[in-house]
């Protein structure tokens, strides 16, 4: 009887629940670039077109889900680009001297984590700003690219060279490369993970509360050194993809990308401040910015500064929406 | 009612942190199928116990049993693991995850590692459903209540069949409903043999089902007693203490009834100021001249009317008039502009901004008033600050140390010396004299005395109701958010009167809602 | 610090041949510092207040673009009067950019950190745009002198950052507004408490870091005679960001050093130089850097002071992480 009192303490609402406000904009935001695409060109049409949009942003999209794991726990990843680029660069370093590719697999993908974990280790156990940490790894990283080479090193591997030629497609003509294949595996993966594990589960909760994790019994520590080592595996499964699509590994590729990413994680409905945000939003926001690319492509009349202005404009939007829906959070 | 055996004992528990004897040689038990109140003022040690329990801190002595055998508690999920659970004052849940996530994580029911949300979810609603509870189990925590949020907070601690629960301040935030649905659910689990550790500030809570009151007090056991053998004037006289400090007693004894004339405009009148959550409309006059002290348990609403006073928390009720005239106190600057200082309770959260230097804390306030396009001369701050170091005698008398560096008296007197520098007509001192030692204590009670002789108004909290009467000219008492009395400290008022007042109150309606009658005493 | 700068000099010892006026490494330092130490000097003001400015670089890139794009399109490319025209007009928007940072974050109440970052990628953006995408390439000789000139035999840019040092020196020890900006980084509910309009200062901080960093732009166009929409302050916010915690200033917020932001931005200055003359490529210095930052935060760290004094007392000094950091340098 009295629990009805207290039931009242539940505020009227449409039955859709606030979190998932900010990703529905997002989708609604794709569907209608995508519908000013199509009514423009008529070659928009093409379903090739979309899955260029994947083609071309598979690594993006990998990283992406990367630093939504971040993200989700309120911290930042900076060192993103870089890991991505420095991957690149050891691969085609190593394919250089000769290596067997499988080989050159295993180091590439264990370089990104094993940074990623050090800089976890830096964040939780000296209690440093991620920001800060991220961004001596982001340096690192970078460094370690010039010192491997100032050059671009090109990848001339077999191994390589079928991944990067390999198309898998219809009869119709249509087709996608094998990394947005891999992208979607690990989207798919990383949506479980968040789901339907507990390490998932406490990704969230760290990032709604991080002092009630602890006092909840939750391995806060473990939990956010595994994050940014999630995110540092991301990027180095990115930077491999990445050079798959380029065949080379090059010092000064991807220099900016965490802005990109951290971009497209946001507008994708993550907030910045954690706790609330979907892997699948992360791929709407990559989604997003694709298909301002190639719209701003198609047009020859606009230039590509406009990607970064729309970008800037997007990311002012959600942060906006998000606070709005914040505020009436309270 | 209490089983043969407790089912928890600590024994001769001791915790220091650097500088501070938090616990001291602390002992307590607790029985199956009780519910046990720990009480004591603020600083008394209630929290270091609990977080000793409940493994945030390990002791530096002691023992801890649990059904008869000794365990070490590293930690809270440790501790929970043991049949310790706690549910914390602040909601110690995540409002961005779903009710049944809320009481299952860490724990999710899973298969092959995944979680199984369809179990969880059921799960939660049956375990609500016992609590009485009937609501949407995938909402997110957020869109709930307070009260339903500490509902679920124990829908959690118990799932874990918790042989010993800890509700610390649970009812803080809950209204009269609320809390009797919470206390329905203690008797429940009472019933089913939990032992029950309840820490709250309301004493009617405590009379109302706790079986038996352990009162720590400095950070040592004052006693375990059965509730219903503990009057309540006994129960306040053993968390205050009654001991008076050889130094406080050589000073004159001089009561100050010389009371202000009160027919006179009253510089600060409050007339039914309140906020919801932090305390009832009350009704306060302050006049020049005149030292108003606050007298009451720690939680008991002293600090809100303060902050009210002040516009550090907004007023959702009632007016201020200043002179007489209609004063809008929304914002500290607003109180600031019409003569208002307030030194805040907690001195190192909200009074000193510790890097700066003692000179550059003192004129603060001063210079937020210029704006910071008029600074001060140095040669001016140099006077004030010299002034107010010798003054308040602060020591060491080196104006450009950071202030973190001085001890906590000399911090309180740098907060004084920063309103006193703005001149203001009414100060508010929420605790001066907390935590400082003696000498310190002393000296700012001379100044308060000397400030209201000069004609300045104070408004003068403190749990030490011996400090309370001896500096002020009347009295106002507060209980359960709520101020209950307004006593003149004439030759009949002593810290038993007062103590009685805390003790027994009056109900919160009728007292409060009455006018400020300045000799209502208590029944 | 100095220490570790002493150690690197030798390698290019402080040439100073006279030519009318003076050259040499030292000298190049000071000069190639300027942009820097301007970016730093406001940086510093946000990060006491407890805020960052990611969009200082891109806001260089704009004013940059803006005053090269007036002089480039004026009859008189050498008169002081277009000059003078294109730096109100940078300098301007730059203010409005700035004061776009300030109220997102003073007045809407966005994490400083994301508010900036919108403008840390639009204005990129927006500098492009204004250079239409291309490199804007200017000939006058008043706009080269902001980065190259002369003046009493040292480069103008150096009395520049200077009269912008003592400038922002006086700016905040003159008046309150140090005071009161350390007030609200060390403390903002006590400050609140004590009656400081928080939201002015932290508004007027962001503003001025972008004053700041307009003049940086004007610093690094002129000093190669164009501007380069993409490139212009590029990564200058994270040197800057590096020099004001190098410089002692803690990134919490508080307590401010503008000496030491100063000192900070000619360390790292001489890191690039030095890594540049040894003909090692520019890029290889950030490996430097990475060490730098991470010695400096766990310097800083409260937590990393308090395990290593306890490790000491223990046993074996020297905590994991940063050893194995540095481990990796040679790599």
């Amino acid at each position: 009887m009295s629990s009805t009192s207290l039931t009242t303490g539940r505020t009227w609402r449409p039955h859709l629940p606030r979190r998932h406000v900010p990703v529905l904009a997002t989708l609604v935001l794709l569907l209608v670039t995508y519908g000013i695409g199509v009514s423009q060109y008529r070659a928009f049409s093409n379903i090739q077109v979309v899955f260029n949009v994947f083609i071309d942003n598979g690594f993006l999209l990998v990283v992406a889900v990367g630093m939504t794991f971040v993200i989700l726990t309120g911290g930042i990843d900076l060192s993103v680009g870089s890991v991505v680029a420095m991957t690149a660069m050891v691969s085609a370093a190593l394919l250089q001297d000769g290596l067997p590719p499988a080989l050159v697999l295993v180091i590439a993908l264990l370089i990104g984590p094993a940074l990623g974990f050090l800089m976890g280790c830096a964040i939780h156990v000296f209690d440093i700003q991620p920001f800060i940490v991220t961004l001596a790894g982001m340096f690192f990283a970078r460094g370690i690219c010039t010192f491997i080479s100032d050059a671009s090193i090109p990848i001339t591997d077999g191994f390589w060279t079928t991944m990067s030629q390999a198309r898998i497609g219809n009869p119709a003509g249509n087709f996608v490369s094998i990394s947005v294949l891999v992208a979607f595996a690990v989207v798919l993966v990383a949506a479980y993970v968040l789901a339907y594990t507990r390490f998932g589960r406490n990704v969230y909760a760290i990032g709604g509360n991080a002092q009630s994790a602890l006092l909840m019994g939750l391995p806060v520590g473990r939990t956010r050194i595994a994050v940014y080592t999630v995110s540092g595996l991301c990027s180095a499964v990115g930077g491999i993809l990445l050079s798959f699509y380029t065949l080379s590994g090059a010092p000064l590729i991807a220099v900016g990308m965490e802005l990109d990413v951290i971009a497209a994680v946001v507008i994708g409905g993550a907030v910045l401040t954690g706790g609330s945000g979907y892997v699948f939003g992360t791929v709407l926001g990559v989604l997003v910015l694709g298909v301002i690319q190639t719209l701003i492509t198609f047009d020859g009349s606009l230039n590509s500064w406009w990607t970064k202005i729309v970008i800037g404009g997007l990311l002012f939007a959600f942060i906006l929406l998000q606070r709005l829906i914040g505020i009436r959070f309270t | 009612m209490t089983g043969s055996h407790p089912v928890l004992t600590m024994t001769g528990i001791t915790k220091t942190f650097p500088g501070v004897r938090a616990l001291h040689n602390v002992d307590f038990r607790l029985f199956p199928g009780e519910v046990h109140a720990l009480m004591g003022e603020n600083g008394a040690g209630k929290s270091t116990l609990i977080k000793v329990l409940t493994g945030v801190y390990d002791t530096d002595e002691g023992i801890i049993t649990l059904a008869g055998e000794q365990v070490f508690l590293t930690g809270p999920m440790q501790a929970a693991a043991a049949g310790v659970s706690t549910v914390y004052q602040e909601v110690n849940l995540c409002t961005n995850l779903s009710v049944a996530e809320n009481i299952f994580i860490g724990r999710e029911p899973r298969r092959l590692g995944l979680i199984r949300w369809g179990e969880m979810r059921r799960r939660a609603r049956d375990l609500l459903a016992r609590l009485g509870l009937d609501i949407d189990v995938t909402a997110q925590l957020g869109t709930y209540s307070l009260a339903v949020q500490q509902m679920v907070a124990i829908a959690r601690a118990i799932d874990v069949r918790a042989r010993v629960l800890i509700l610390d301040e649970p009812t803080s935030s809950l209204d009269a409903g609320e809390v009797a649905q919470l206390f329905r659910i203690m008797r429940q689990l009472r019933d089913e043999r939990v032992a029950i550790l309840f820490v709250t500030h309301f004493l009617d809570q405590v009379y109302g089902i706790a079986d038996r009151i352990t009162v720590l007090r400095n950070g040592s056991l004052v006693g375990e007693y059965r509730t219903a053998e503990l009057p309540q004037l006994t129960l306040v006289e053993k968390m205050i203490g009654k001991e008076l400090d050889v130094l406080e007693r050589l000073d004159e004894q001089q009561k100050r009834n010389i009371a202000a004339p009160s027919d006179s405009t009253p510089l600060v009148e409050a007339a039914e100021l309140g906020r919801k959550g932090g305390v009832t409309p009350f009704s306060l006059r302050i006049h020049a001249g005149e030292v108003v002290g606050l007298a009451g348990l720690l939680g008991s609403g002293r600090t809100e009317v303060a902050r009210l006073l002040f516009g550090a928390d907004r007023a959702d009720h009632g007016q201020v008039r200043v002179d007489g005239g209609k004063a809008s106190l929304r914002t500290p600057i607003q109180a600031i502009d019409r003569g208002i200082g307030f030194s805040p309770e907690n001195r190192r959260a909200e009074g000193i901004v510790p890097e700066l230097s003692v000179r550059e804390n003192m004129i603060l306030a001063m210079q937020a008033a210029r704006g910071w396009l008029r600074p001060i001369p140095r040669r001016r701050q140099d006077e004030l600050v010299e002034k107010y170091v010798k003054a308040l005698r602060i020591r060491p008398a080196n104006p450009d140390l950071p202030v973190r560096h001085l001890s906590g008296g000399n911090q309180q007197k740098v907060l004084l010396a920063r309103w006193l520098i703005t001149e203001p007509r009414l100060l508010i001192l929420d605790e001066p004299t907390r935590g400082i030692d003696i000498g310190a204590k002393a000296e700012i009670q001379k100044l308060v005395v000397e400030l209201s002789d000069g004609g300045m108004a104070v408004l003068f909290i403190s749990a030490e109701l011996e400090e309370v009467l001896r500096l002020s000219h009347r009295v106002a008492v507060m209980r359960d958010r709520t101020m209950v009395a307004q006593l003149d400290n004439d030759t009949t008022l002593d810290a038993d009167r007062v103590m009685q007042t805390i003790a027994s109150g009056t109900h919160r309606e009728e007292v409060n809602r009455s006018t400020p009658s300045p000799s209502a005493s208590a029944r | 610090m100095i220490a570790v700068n002493t150690v690197y000099r030798p390698g290019f010892l402080s040439i100073e041949v006279n030519d009318g006026h003076l050259y040499g490494t030292p000298i190049d330092i000071l000069r190639l510092s300027a942009p820097l130490i301007l970016v730093a000097l406001g940086m510093t003001l946000v990060i006491a207040t407890g805020g960052i400015d990611l969009s200082v670089g891109s806001l260089c890139a704009i004013s940059g673009a803006i005053a090269c794009l007036h002089i480039s399109t004026a009859t008189d490319r050498n008169s002081p009067s277009t000059v003078l025209t294109a730096l109100a007009l940078a300098f301007g928007a730059a203010l409005v950019l700035g004061a776009w940072n300030g109220l997102l974050v003073a007045v809407i109440g966005i994490q400083p950190i994301i508010a900036t970052l919108i403008l840390m990628v639009a204005g990129r953006g927006l500098a492009q745009l204004i250079t239409e995408g291309q490199i804007i390439t200017i000939n006058s000789a008043p706009y080269r002198a902001i980065g190259l000139g002369h003046f009493l035999t040292l480069p103008l840019a150096i009395f520049i950052a200077l009269a912008a040092a003592l400038l922002v020196a006086a700016f905040t020890r003159r008046t309150a507004l140090g005071l009161i900006v350390e007030s609200v980084g060390g403390n903002a509910e006590a400050s609140r408490l004590a009656g400081i309009r928080s939201g002015r200062v932290v508004f007027l901080v962001y503003v001025l870091s972008a004053a700041c960093a307009a003049v940086a732009g004007f610093m690094i166009t002129a000093n190669v005679s164009s501007a380069d929409g993409n490139a212009a302050g590029l990564w200058i916010e994270l040197d800057a960001i590096l020099a004001v915690v190098i410089g002692g200033t803690s990134l919490a917020g508080g307590r401010f050093s503008l000496g030491g932001t100063v000192l900070g931005a000619l360390i790292i200055q001489t890191l690039t130089t030095t890594v540049y003359a040894m003909n090692i490529s520019p890029q290889t210095s950030l490996l430097f850097k990475a060490v730098v930052v991470i010695a400096v935060c766990l310097i800083q760290s409260p937590a990393f002071r308090a395990k290593f004094r306890r490790r000491r007392s223990d046993r074996t000094p020297g905590p994991a992480a940063p050893q194995r950091k540095k481990e990796q340098v040679p790599a």
